[in-house]
């Protein structure tokens, strides 16, 4: 990849990241995040704050990786029988590019089902990606999805959307 | 259909034995329904904090067991709560959650208006209702009041009910753990703040109270998530600043001996708590300025006294759970006999530094989200004995741990910290509110 991505590049990064999910290769999906990377579920429509104001989910490296290796745990009982997932996305839009920084932001409205035994659930959010270019590649600085209900009472969402 | 336990006092006590109580307190719908009835509205159930409505007009839509109420700031220094319902046709007056109403509800059927104390203050075109006895009738009373509200140091709880015990009486001893959590405060005031989280279990309502003083599971049903991030964390670079997400996890993998000592506290009417001597929040890092201001506030003796508490879950029966140490409330709000509500709630400490609350948002994030690894753990247990409850192999649910044969009627107890006695007291005051009256 050439230092400056394209918005095919940007829009091609972040469908591979939904594809990596679905097809559950979590350690490559981590991967894609960078090192101080956040992946950001807020609990109400135009959040600001991760901090003061609880989420869904606000996790970094290491949270992330410990869901991934409990996703795998042998006492995992939530997981037995395992959930699955698919995302359905509206084509990426590059809403900002900034080359001098290597820093861009893309918005991505998508369907996400998981499912889990006798059970099928459907979610409807925005994915906000803040990408940045590091050492050549693409990686994640942070991913921010806002689901259409982030305030109702939900159920159990066990994977990743 | 026949009723199996509607006005059948003695069927109902039959249901709940020393040791063991029957599956029909998680799957009968009836006796679900005789819950709200009785249960729920001979009790003060919590309803919400006054923080939540700060200035005159300000509401907060919620419910008492299923019955749709509303606390309102009618006056500058009184809150008020009151049924959900315009007298006129039943239409609720506010949806859920808060807002503001002005001077006025204001029904969005027929514009009837009712003042913020629930009396009506107008209906259109009033000369319909001329000569035909409507002062006299129940709908120009208004909206109707909850009868007996408490407002104790901020928390609101209201009792349905005529009978069932005074709030003090109720609640009588329990009330140190929430005194504990508004005295964390150096001004001794809280605040609701950092938002609620709110999950749906389908579980029955009293899966939850039970688990929170069930000190033998967290090692067991949490080693998939606590016994993870621990693992993970092992392979940090060595001298690497324990962040704060694996100091709340990782307690909850403490051993048997830890819970046995920590202890549990039996007090009347189904309230306790776990953590008389310790708890898994214990060994939290310190945040800077916080003791300073505490001492300011209290002095160094009752500074200490109040931080030294380290209280893990209190029970407030029927359906709260209070965690002083770090300012959470969870309200697990029935639906049906398969489905629970859990709401949690955070509070800020008026005056100390912004790091508590930021621990407090941590914790409700990563132990009680829908998104949690450990509220994943504990619904699949709560969804598993909703399902295994059905087989007809055993009717009845063991609660026997360190039962002993004198516990009925000692009170104020401390006793073994993986006790189930706490279990047993919240089954014991289920009976006796559920059968009060009748």
């Amino acid at each position: 990849m050439t230092s400056v991505p394209s918005d095919q590049q940007l829009m091609d990064f972040v469908l591979r990241e939904a594809r990596l999910l679905d097809q559950q290769r979590l350690e490559d999906w981590l991967d894609l995040f960078a090192e101080d990377g956040h992946y950001w579920m807020p609990v109400e429509r135009g959040q600001t704050d991760p901090r003061l104001t609880t989420s869904l989910m606000y996790e970094d490296k290491l949270l992330l990786k410990i869901r991934i290796e409990r996703l795998k745990g042998k006492t995992t009982y939530s997981q037995s029988p395992k959930s699955h997932c698919h995302h359905v996305l509206q084509m990426p839009q590059v809403d900002e590019r900034n080359d001098q920084e290597r820093h861009y932001v893309t918005w991505t409205p998508m369907h996400y089902v998981e499912s889990r035994a006798e059970e099928q659930t459907l979610y409807a959010a925005w994915a906000t990606h803040h990408l940045a270019m590091i050492d050549g590649a693409l990686k994640i600085r942070l991913k921010r999805v806002d689901l259409v209900n982030c305030d109702a009472a939900l159920g159990s969402i066990q994977l990743f959307l | 259909m026949i009723s199996k336990y509607r006005g059948n006092r003695q069927a109902i006590s039959a249901l709940v034995r020393e040791t063991e109580v029957h599956r029909d307190l998680y799957l009968d719908q009836e006796l679900f329904e005789l819950e709200m009835e009785h249960l729920f509205a001979n009790t003060w159930v919590y309803v919400g904090h006054e923080s939540q409505v700060p200035k005159i007009g300000d509401f907060y839509a919620t419910t008492i067991g299923t019955q749709p109420v509303i606390m309102v700031r009618h006056t500058e220094d009184g809150v008020k709560v009151l049924h959900n319902r315009c007298p006129h046709k039943g239409t609720r007056l506010t949806g859920e959650g808060c807002g503001n109403v002005g001077r006025f509800f204001r029904c969005p059927y027929h514009a009837w208006t009712f003042r913020l104390d629930g009396s009506l203050a107008g209906v259109p075109l009033k000369t319909g209702y001329d000569d035909t006895g409507f002062a006299d009738g129940l709908a120009a009373r208004g909206m109707t009041p909850v009868r007996h509200v408490h407002n104790y140091r901020g928390f609101v709880f209201g009792k349905l009910n005529d009978i069932g015990p005074a709030f003090e009486e109720f609640f009588g001893e329990a009330l140190s753990s929430l005194d504990n959590m508004i005295d964390r405060s150096p001004v001794g005031k809280l605040e609701v703040a950092g938002g609620v989280l709110r999950y749906m279990h389908d579980c029955n309502w009293k899966m939850l109270v039970e688990n929170q003083t069930d000190t033998c599971h967290p090692m067991i049903a949490h080693q998939s998530s606590a016994g993870t991030a621990i693992d993970v964390w092992k392979s940090a670079p060595a001298g690497a600043k324990k962040p704060m997400a694996v100091e709340i996890y990782a307690p909850f993998m403490s051993s048997y001996e830890f819970f046995q000592s920590m202890g549990i506290r039996v007090w009347d009417n189904g309230h306790g708590h776990t953590g008389v001597s310790h708890s898994i929040h214990s060994d939290y890092s310190a945040v800077p300025g916080y003791f300073e201001q505490m001492m300011a506030a209290y002095g160094e003796a009752r500074a200490k006294a109040i931080l030294d508490e380290n209280r893990h879950n209190t029970v407030y029966f029927p359906n709260v759970m209070l965690k002083g140490p770090i300012q959470l409330l969870r309200l697990f709000k029935p639906v049906a006999a398969n489905r629970t509500l859990v709401e949690s709630w955070t509070f800020r400490l008026v005056g100390a530094p912004d790091m508590l609350l930021e621990r407090t948002v941590t914790y409700n994030r990563l132990i009680n989200a829908p998104t949690s690894v450990v509220g994943h753990d504990d619904l699949e247990i709560y969804e598993r004995a909703q399902a295994g409850l059905v087989s007809n192999g055993n009717e009845w649910v063991n609660v026997q741990r360190l039962y002993a044969r004198n516990e009925a009627g000692q009170r104020n107890v401390v006793t073994d910290g993986t006790s189930e006695w706490q279990m047993r007291n919240q089954f014991r005051a289920w009976a006796k509110f559920m059968t009060m009256g009748l």
